[in-house]
């Protein structure tokens, strides 16, 4: 029988996992150093801010591994001996497999910053950054996060939590605009102000200052400024986890190549999730996509190859979702920064201020091509059929209230959206 | 979790700081609590009506301040930050503590009144029941009984703590309307107007006038006590008898299948009412674990059959010995019971078996039988007691069991140990026939958004019914669950806007099919033919 071996306890690795045990009985292992079950790291946040306690986080009880039957081996790899078909622990204890599947995922970047290995400077991505957040937390007078990105401002949020003030320091002109258009971006600067962060946009960290004890005290921006604080975040994104696989003959990029089939250079060896690398984007993705759902399809389409129907990755319509303080924003479909080449976009703002829709479309086709949506839920399935069958901008307008995914009595903004998007965009069928 | 630093940032929220506003708030609310405490002790006041509207105000003072400064001062948004901090809702010793004071009263208010201050054989009342003799005789025009104190104190409690909960989700409409209707039916149907009409029915011996207690909520309502009652209770008996027949008849089945039974549980019924205000600070304490559901189903079924089989037994026995006040006879009865069941049962089976586990299936199924079985083992033999047991001994017993021990103490008094849906979960045989018809008759489900669930599991831990929601979240499954009450506190608390309670239409609404959105739709097909 086939010994499946998994690095990795992530979302990717453990979809995997269960996918093919519930296909087969081939014997698993899941390697995992940083935890012994399963949990969810988008949700470590909520541990630290109270919202949940970290037994919360993992989707299936104790026992669930045992009764399925996936072995659990908590240590570290050290390198996978592709001959032999063994994987190398920490401890120098071996493990052979029959197929390996790499989903070790990401770790923190760190740019080689004066002071980055001090104490008091974490990342947020693993279990042990929180933990080493929350021995830091109880003594800390200010904390500067550094890098305006998703995980950066979850990092604030959870620091305002345990009211710490803190400094936000984002290197772009404006939050996180290298995905998100100016209206929007500017949408969340003025959340965050709301929520009375020191926001310094068009700012960069220089370097980090260190006490007598080797704990950080300061730090100095690119624009000279000294900020006192005990906590640095740094959450400059994230790169592939793929150190240990250095010394084997698995072909690396920035992360593990694989192919189509999330095959890599060697036989029987697969790599999925964060730490995946496609020879060439798929569509307008990324090469690599460090995001919970394609780690899960990802997981899901692995386990069909793995037992016997072999199957291309092949991700449907591009979505994600995030949130923003109270702001939560989702997109379907594609909408850039900036528009594409015959591209427009239509943005649509509340008085509020606290919500905005956004929809990209081809300027002569009109076809639809995403939508960001801030403060209104809307339906993933709606936005798929929609870009599935081509439909176009007008379509969408048209069908707005059925894309709408709001809690029962909440406002609808559907007749205003379109009514704006008639002065935006005039001609237009009529609604 | 103490940080030392003063705070300049004025958002923030530090469960354990609390500013000097929340503090008066705090202040004033426990100076109108002590107030009430004082008179438990059996401290006389001068001025009771004074003392008893100084306290009153001084609660409700209190919590709007408190409440007020709490929510207000910060942006709106979900706000649970430090829940598992704090000692009063993560069990701790402040928890625990709430947790014997509740229980405390409930078994005094139940067993032991006396210590309260009622007063027996026509004595005057003392202590706290004497407390609250002004604003019953007000209401009702009678001296105040230890449940009068009782409903006051529970109107109270979710009225002040009601307005905390609408300040905290006031960025939710749904919590806001839903909010809103608790606090309506609490003051209006289950205290205002039944203490009116008492005041204006004076010479009548006793029934419930609670418009929407009903039965099995209200154990006692077929009881030949008060079957007696209300046959005997002129125009007003025989309308509270045919409301109640038509709430369990009609009104309860067309409401339930059209927007599931949270029509009831969270948005009218009066337990549900103090779970959703006074115990939302509790609502994480649920066990989620597989184990628990299994407790779950056996305790809650084994109560509505006990219920069921309660209820047959009094009305038998008010039957055989009031033959003159019935329009049917113990004979009609007891056939109409066998062939409503046979037929129920066969329905279900033939229509509904596959939505149904094998376990569930078996029960029933033995369970029916049972009954009809011992029914008519009785019936032939001419036993006046149609099940083995006295009926007597019989609602005795699921009155202290079930309506006092049951639903009280441990429903309210384990709120801060157990959660606060602890008698709705596990004890109540109303959220059992309405769940029964949730799951298998009803518009109602809580749709999944395709694959957008990141696990987070904030819908879980927030459940007060101790659903684990994201286990069916995470695979794009709607949530179609009998203990579902629809507070919608999941859809709130999720980050990624995946869940909604919505009422659409029976087909495709419990979805098996474990495929996420996301990828393409040949690994679609693929899966879905396998």
């Amino acid at each position: 029988m086939d010994h499946i071996v998994i690095i990795g306890n992530g979302i990717s690795g453990v979809t995997l996992a269960r996918n093919i045990r519930k296909l087969s009985w081939k014997k698993i292992t899941v390697i995992s150093s940083e935890s012994e079950y399963f949990f969810s790291r988008t949700a470590l946040m909520y541990v630290f801010m109270g919202h949940m306690k970290f037994e919360h986080t993992q989707p299936y009880e104790n026992e669930f591994w045992k009764k399925n039957n996936i072995d659990l081996i908590q240590k570290t790899v050290n390198e996978v001996d592709t001959t032999n078909k063994e994987v190398v622990f920490s401890d120098k204890t071996r493990l052979p497999f029959d197929k390996l599947v790499i989903a070790s995922g990401s770790k923190s970047n760190k740019f080689g910053w004066k002071g980055q290995d001090l104490n008091g400077v974490v990342s947020l991505y693993h279990k042990q950054d929180i933990e080493q957040l929350e021995t830091l937390a109880p003594n800390c007078k200010r904390a500067v996060v550094v890098g305006g990105g998703l995980i950066g401002i979850e990092l604030v949020e959870m620091l305002l939590s345990r009211n710490i003030p803190v400094t936000f320091l984002v290197r772009e002109k404006s939050f996180w605009n290298g995905v998100l258009p100016p209206g929007e971006s500017e949408l969340i600067n003025r959340h965050i102000l709301e929520h009375h962060v020191d926001l310094r946009l068009d700012t960069n960290l220089d370097e980090i200052i260190s006490d007598e004890n080797g704990f950080a005290r300061a730090i100095i921006t690119d624009k000279g400024k000294i900020i006192e604080c005990s906590i640095v975040g740094l959450t400059v994104g994230v790169s592939p986890n793929i150190d240990f696989l250095k010394t084997s003959s698995i072909e690396l990029g920035r992360g593990v190549k694989v192919n189509r089939f999330l095959e890599t250079n060697i036989k029987d060896i697969y790599a999925i999730g964060d730490c995946a690398e496609q020879h060439e984007g798929i569509g307008l993705r990324r090469p690599i996509e460090a995001v919970w759902y394609t780690g899960r399809m990802m997981g899901e389409a692995l386990a069909q190859t793995i037992c016997g129907k072999s199957m291309q990755y092949n991700p449907g319509h591009w979505f994600n979702s995030a949130k923003f303080f109270d702001i939560e924003y989702q997109t379907y479909g594609w909408v850039f920064a900036n528009p594409l080449e015959n591209e427009d976009q239509f943005y649509w703002e509340h008085s509020s201020g606290k919500k905005a829709v956004r929809i990209a479309f081809d300027t002569n086709t009109r076809l639809f091509h995403g939508i960001n949506t801030f403060g209104i839920r809307m339906r993933h399935e709606f936005f798929d059929k929609v870009l599935s069958e081509n439909q176009t901008v007008d379509y969408v307008m048209q069908h707005l209230k059925e894309a709408n995914f709001d809690p029962e009595f909440f406002s609808t903004f559907e007749k205003e959206i379109n009514k704006s998007f008639q002065n935006q965009f005039t001609n237009i069928i009529k609604v | 979790m103490q940080n030392s630093d003063k705070n300049l940032s004025i958002a923030s929220h530090n469960p354990n700081e609390i500013s000097n506003y929340q503090k008066l708030g705090f202040g004033i609310g426990f100076l109108g609590l002590f107030i009430l405490a004082l008179a438990f002790f059996n401290v006389t006041f001068p001025n009771k009506t004074l003392w008893l509207v100084v306290s009153i105000t001084a609660i409700f003072t209190g919590i709007i301040i408190y409440a007020n400064k709490t929510y207000l001062s910060k942006p709106e948004g979900i706000q649970n930050n430090g829940v598992w901090f704090k000692s009063l809702s993560s069990k701790g010793m402040l928890g625990w503590i709430t947790g014997i004071l509740l229980t405390s009263f409930y078994v005094t208010i139940y067993w032991f009144p006396k210590y309260l201050g009622l007063g027996e054989n026509g004595q005057a009342n003392t202590g706290i029941v004497a407390f609250f003799d002004p604003l019953s005789l007000l209401l009702n025009g009678k001296a105040a009984t230890q449940w009068f104190v009782y409903g006051s104190l529970y109107t109270i409690a979710i009225l002040g703590l009601g307005y905390k909960f609408i300040l905290k989700y006031r960025h939710n409409k749904y919590q806001l309307v839903r909010t809103t209707s608790v606090m309506f039916f609490q003051l209006g149907f289950a205290f205002l107007i039944p203490e009116i009409l008492e005041k204006l029915n004076p010479e009548k011996a006793y029934f419930a006038k609670d418009l929407k207690n009903m039965w099995p909520l209200n154990y006692y309502f077929f009881s030949d006590w008060h079957l007696t009652n209300l046959l005997n209770g002129g125009n007003l008996g025989l309308f509270m008898l045919m409301f109640g027949l038509a709430m369990i008849f009609i009104i309860s089945p067309i409401l339930t299948y059209r927007y599931g039974k949270r029509w009831y549980c969270s948005w009218v019924c009066g337990c549900g009412g103090l779970a959703e205000t006074a115990g939302d600070s509790f609502r994480q304490l649920s066990s989620k674990k597989q184990s628990t559901w299994k407790i779950e189903r056996w305790l809650i079924h084994s109560v509505l059959v006990f219920s069921f089989v309660m209820t047959i037994a009094v009305i038998f026995t008010f039957l055989s010995n009031n033959p003159g006040m019935s329009i049917i006879t113990k004979d009609q009865f007891t056939i109409g019971i066998v062939v409503f069941l046979i037929i129920f049962t066969s329905f279900l089976f033939a229509f509904k078996r596959n939505d149904l586990d094998t376990d569930a299936r078996y029960t029933m199924v033995s369970l029916v039988a049972i009954i009809v079985i011992s029914i008519l083992m009785n019936y032939f033999s001419g036993n006046n007691n149609i099940l083995f047991i006295d009926s007597n001994k019989l609602r005795e017993w699921y009155g202290f069991a079930i309506g006092s021990a049951f639903s009280g103490v441990i429903g309210v008094g384990f709120y801060p140990l157990l959660g606060n849906r602890v008698w709705c979960r596990f004890g109540c045989p109303m959220a059992a026939i309405l769940g029964l018809q949730q799951r298998l008759f009803s518009k109602f489900r809580i749709t999944t958004n395709g694959g957008q669930c990141i696990s987070c599991g904030n819908c879980s831990t927030y459940c007060e019914m101790g659903i684990d929601v994201r286990s069916y979240a995470q695979k794009g499954e709607n949530i179609v669950r009998s203990s579902c009450v629809g507070c919608g506190i999941c859809s709130a608390v999720c980050p990624r806007g995946v869940l909604k309670l919505e009422n659409g239409s029976e087909e495709g609404r419990i979805n098996s099919n474990d495929i996420l959105l996301g990828n393409d739709v040949n690994l679609l097909d693929l899966i879905n033919r396998k």
